[in-house]
């Protein structure tokens, strides 16, 4: 700590900081435009000019920027005094002599940085009178809009694209006042970051596209605090509705998770939201073929009757349902009757992950944390794709080596261009070892590919080389030099952290990684562990049932169960399409909850219209073992709601049957002791700040008398929420509320997203109160033995070719590959090969291959992929064709007849 | 006493004075320009609707009675969809004409709108636009904004260069 004196009053700030920083971390309103808590300072943009002094008999002083200073015990500096703030003022005058004429039309319009700038500065009045220099702007595809008039020359864009994420298509142009932020000719934007661009660009460059299609101000959204569905990662979002439909996702910072940023398709994949494909009415299906509507409490009473009557009910439960949906129906089947609805292989996974969390000793960072880490072995994973915010975090730790050599020099960490300049962009020790390239590979040292089972044999190698009572497997001469330099590297570093997950469907993978990580610990290093999981409640789903769904099935097939219940989930995506088909002939009444209508619906006597998580609140449990509560945004004006309250119907327990979200979560962690911390994620629905709920809508929400007027001039009485302390209103506490329950940033003063300043204990750290979520795991003793199942070597078969699941971050997710916006991006489904598999197959690119998959022929075109060393072939997962395939699925390949 | 009498003399006095009643619906009276009533929406000198659907209007309305939703035309001119305002709650402070920086909303002076049935009160776009330019005239805001809306094309405006060449590195 150091204590500076800002217009002679002391203050206590952190030491390394710079003094822009430490000024926003007191509260003080300071501008700027280039500095970035996560991207740090560059001193470009000359906007937070203060005075700094010699010492206190120093009355001139000295205009120094900010950003560009670190915090010395007993400094000096004003930010008040006039001759400061007359350079501010000017400074902004001269980056807005070019600004257009756009408030009014301008998507950044009531949440821009460089409104808020331009108010706090006191620049009020235009005196330049000459002509402005104008930009044509470029088509960035289906996320970005580009305005590049409205551009202050702040390098921010740059700075996060190129820089921080690594993007290679876009840049800087041109020279002097006419500089140009866009790509070398007009196209889409590849990164799977570039999202961020909207909120790291402080003015309407950069604006969210699926937003401006109905655009509505941030003044006029109804927010709330919610969890992104997307991938198991669960990073914390901003949802936001207007009319009945939800608008646009923003970032939620949480320190621990996300931090600035989320990947594109947590941010433009929430139209299914808005699809076409959601379920309005609960539905009836007498006889076959026949839909009809029901009125909510005719169905309600019609699948009464039928639990009734049945001689057992059995569970579905899913991955991408809340615990609280998952656990209601638990209670309405029975715990012997639930059943997690997922395959076995894939159950069987991520017991294993849950098994290792808990057991091995070895710390799972959560995803902020991963950033500290400075060598780093990913072993099986396509990152970007399978777990993308965990990719932009890999690339920040992957920096962390190169960045000693700054250290070594006395560079402050935030002092960003002179890092840079010192590493010149050496690379840290990353390496992957993975089926095929993957867009991680360009920040990698070195990079291996090979069939899952060699990679697995590979991890087991790279533990024993770290400790020799790790089992060893024999390799291929090429993996075994590639083996010993991870080896060495990890075991130089300080904090190594391995990365695996359940991608490939390969148990010895994840055993293999486990092995490492642990060889690792034993060796006296602090490492880290980190697996992926396919699905937002993956884990914690797991946490709640030993059962899988092929145990579901064959309740069906011997006769003990006549009645069904689905609960969130396209059973087609699970196991193949035969076996699923075979079971709903047999399987009695079928009931089936979901948002969107889909192929298992379509068995179904019932349907019941759930909601999204738009539409619910519930809790998740993220890869890292993380409780977290999303809020419902919005009350639909139909019988959309919560798959728990739908299901709370049917329940005999009366506990259970009238209780909101906070009794729900109360018998959950009854039920399951582990999960005790869910109660913690966020504060329950008697939290009040003083008297005051919290509102969802800022106390600028316009329209509330005239927004429903046309279908009825008396205002309707505002929605009411049982189950949580906001309200669907404007009225309530304005502040900063505990962090769990923030609904969207803002502060006098600050109305773009950078307010979020305000609600930090200090800038860039953790929130007020701490950051949401609980941790309900935590890695004890290190009671596991080094794992054993190294598989075979592999061998290609060129009757049965082996078929590896290729990722795409854009529609290997179910729900967000129904967006509209992300279709676009979606490739169309493809098989890879390796060059020399393709000449001997006779193959060419574009040529249609057949393929058989469990009895299923499938036509696809080829694409040859020069990553591939060959022996196997690449398919991408999740795709309706292939979802439901039980990888590694094997199949005979030929070119198609014609 | 006195002042019974005082009181008495005054109304006997009244008599005689000018009459203040105005024979309305007859007798119109005269409202100056600036008179705050009905709402309008206009067009500019073009022809086209002015409003571009900023929602400041609806932000500035302290009863809260404007609502609309943004859209934009095939050249990426911003207008409302629909433009609903609830006269039934509007309290007529024209403050939205003051919010508007386009000069599409104003108020003018016409205030008889009475109606038996409130729901008649709500207006949607179509009762709201009228063919002319109102109050003020000569203006159209996609003529001095930076955005290609249709009006003008990137650097066609009057205080506008022509656009960057972005390949070109001359000092
Ligand atoms: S970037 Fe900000 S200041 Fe510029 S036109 Fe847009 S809203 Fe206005
Ligand atoms: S485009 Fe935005 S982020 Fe990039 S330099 Fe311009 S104002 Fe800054
Ligand atoms: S990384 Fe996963 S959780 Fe995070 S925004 Fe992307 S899809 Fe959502
Ligand atoms: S303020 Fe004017 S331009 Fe903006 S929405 Fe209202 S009427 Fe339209
Ligand atoms: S913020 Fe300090 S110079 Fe830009």
């Amino acid at each position: 700590m150091a204590t500076i004196y800002i217009d002679n009053v002391p203050y206590e700030v952190k030491d390394g900081e710079n003094l822009l920083q430490a000024c926003l971390s007191v509260g003080k309103n300071l501008t700027y435009f280039c500095w970035h808590p996560a991207l740090h300072s560059v001193g470009a943009c000359r906007q937070c000019a203060v005075i700094r002094y010699r010492d206190e008999n120093d009355t001139r002083g000295r205009i120094v920027m900010a950003c560009m200073e670190p915090v010395a015990d007993q400094a000096r500096i004003s930010i008040d005094a006039p001759e400061a703030k007359k350079f501010r003022a000017q400074n902004i005058e001269s980056l807005m002599i070019n600004h257009p004429h756009d408030c009014p039309v301008c998507d950044e319009g009531g949440e821009c940085h460089l409104q808020d700038m331009t108010v706090m500065s006191g620049h009020n009045y235009r005196r330049y009178r000459f002509k402005k220099r104008t930009h044509l702007n470029q088509y960035l595809g289906p996320f970005l809009h580009h305005e590049m008039n409205r551009c202050i020359q702040c390098y921010r864009c740059v700075r996060f694209y190129n820089d921080y994420a690594e993007g290679k298509d876009f840049g800087v142009f041109a020279a002097h006042d006419d500089v140009y932020f866009g790509r070398y000719e007009p196209g889409v934007l590849e990164n799977e970051f570039s999202g961020n661009l909207v909120e790291v660009c402080p003015t309407g460059v950069f604006t969210d596209k699926t937003l401006r299609k109905r655009y509505t101000r941030k003044w006029d959204l109804t927010n709330a605090p919610s969890i992104c569905h997307q991938c198991g990662l669960g990073c914390n979002i901003i949802a936001s509705e207007r009319y009945g439909s939800l608008r646009r996702i923003l970032n939620r910072y949480n320190g621990d998770v996300n931090g600035y940023f989320i990947c594109d398709r947590g941010r433009f994949g929430y139209e299914y939201v808005n699809s076409q494909r959601r379920i309005q009415h609960a539905l009836k299906q007498e006889p076959a073929g026949q839909w009809q509507g029901l009125k909510k409490d005719t169905a309600i009473r019609e699948i009464r009757n039928r639990i009734r009557a049945a001689k057992r009910v059995i569970g579905i439960g899913s991955p991408r349902a809340s615990l609280e949906s998952n656990f209601l129906l638990r209670e309405l089947a029975g715990a012997e009757h639930f059943y997690a609805g997922v395959s076995e292989k894939e159950s069987r996974l991520i017991k294993e992950v849950l098994h290792i969390l808990r057991h091995s000793g070895v710390r799972t960072p959560s995803l902020k944390e991963t950033e500290t880490y400075d060598a780093i072995f990913v072993i099986g994973e396509d990152v970007t794709n399978t777990a993308p915010r965990l990719a932009l975090s890999l690339r920040q730790a992957a920096k962390n080596q190169p960045k000693e050599k700054a250290k070594a020099l006395k560079i402050a960490d935030w002092n960003d261009a002179a890092i840079r300049e010192v590493i010149q962009g050496q690379k840290g020790p990353l390496f992957i070892a993975a089926p095929y390239a993957t867009r991680l590979d360009d920040a990698a040292l070195a990079t291996h590919q090979a069939h899952p089972d060699e990679i697995a044999r590979l991890a087991f190698a790279v533990a024993h080389h770290v400790d020799a009572a790790a089992a060893d497997a024999e390799l291929p001469e090429k993996a075994k030099a590639f083996a010993r330099q991870v080896a060495d590297a990890l075991v130089a570093a300080k904090k190594p952290l391995i990365v695996a997950g359940t991608s490939l469907y390969s148990p010895s993978l994840i055993h293999a990684a486990a092995n490492v990580a642990m060889a690792l610990k034993k060796a006296g290093k602090e490492a880290g562990l980190t697996y992926t999981v396919p699905e937002v409640n993956s884990m914690g789903l797991m946490m709640m049932t030993d059962q899988y769904l092929e145990q579901a099935f064959e309740q069906v097939y011997s006769g003990q169960a006549d009645m069904v219940i689905v609960v969130e989930n396209d059973l087609y995506r699970r196991l193949p399409a035969d076996q699923v088909d075979e079971f709903f002939r047999k399987a009695g009444t079928v009931v089936v909850l979901d948002s969107i209508a889909h192929r298992t619906g379509e068995h179904a006597h019932f349907v019941l219209p759930a909601g999204t998580f738009a539409e619910s609140s519930g809790t998740v449990v993220n890869n890292e073992g993380r409780a977290q509560r999303f809020f419902q945004v919005y009350q639909p004006r139909n019988d959309i709601q919560s798959t728990w309250k739908w299901l709370q119907a049917f329940v005999e327990k009366e506990q259970l049957a009238a209780a909101n979200l906070d009794d729900v979560i109360q018998q959950l962690t009854m039920a399951y002791p582990e999960l005790e911390g869910v109660r913690e994620a966020a504060p329950g629905a008697q939290f009040r700040v003083g008297t005051q709920k919290i509102p969802r809508e800022p106390h600028r929400y316009s329209g509330r008398t005239a927004m429903l007027a046309h279908i009825n001039v008396s205002e309707p009485k505002p929605p009411e929420d049982p189950d949580s302390p906001l309200s669907f209103t404007m009225e309530g506490y304005v502040g900063t509320p505990p962090a769990p329950l923030t609904p969207f940033f803002w502060s006098p003063g600050w109305n773009s997203v950078q307010a979020v300043n305000r609600y930090q204990q200090e800038v860039g750290g953790m929130l007020r109160g701490g950051n949401p979520g609980r941790r309900l795991i935590e890695a004890n003793g290190s009671s596991l033995q080094y794992f054993t199942d190294i598989p075979a070597a592999f061998h290609p078969d060129n009757f049965h070719w082996n078929i590896v699941p290729a990722y795409h971050i854009f529609g290997s997710d179910e729900l967000s590959a129904l967006s509209e916006p992300l279709q676009e991006r979606i490739p169309a489904l493809y098989l890879a090969l390796s060059p020399a598999d393709a000449q001997a197959l006779q193959l060419q690119p574009g040529q249609q291959a057949e393929l058989n998959v469990s009895g299923q022929t499938l036509r696809l075109p080829v694409v040859i992929r020069p990553d591939l060393p060959g022996g196997y072939v690449l398919v991408p997962k999740g795709w309706e064709a292939t979802a439901g395939w039980l990888f590694p699925v094997q199949s005979s390949l030929k070119p198609m007849q014609v | 006493m006195i002042s019974h009498l005082r009181s008495l003399w005054l109304v006997f006095k009244h008599m005689f004075h000018k009459r203040e009643t105005v024979q309305y619906p007859e007798e119109k009276p005269y409202l100056p320009p600036r008179w705050r009533g009905r709402i309008v929406l206009t067009r500019d000198p073009d022809g086209m609707e002015r409003c571009v659907a900023c929602y400041l209007c609806a932000a500035a309305c302290p009863v809260d009675c404007i609502s609309l939703q943004a859209t934009e035309d095939e050249n990426g001119r911003r207008y409302p969809e629909f433009f609903r305002i609830n006269f039934s709650r509007c309290i007529f402070c024209g403050y939205c004409e003051d919010a508007c920086p386009t000069y599409a909303i104003q108020l003018i002076p016409d205030f008889e709108m009475a109606e038996y049935d409130r729901q008649n009160l709500v207006y949607e776009k179509e009762h709201l636009l009228i063919s002319g330019q109102g109050k003020y005239h000569g203006y159209n805001f996609y003529r001095v904004a930076g955005v290609d809306a249709g009006v003008k094309p990137k650097g066609g405006g009057e205080k506008e260069s022509e656009p960057v060449d972005v390949r070109k590195l001359l000092p």
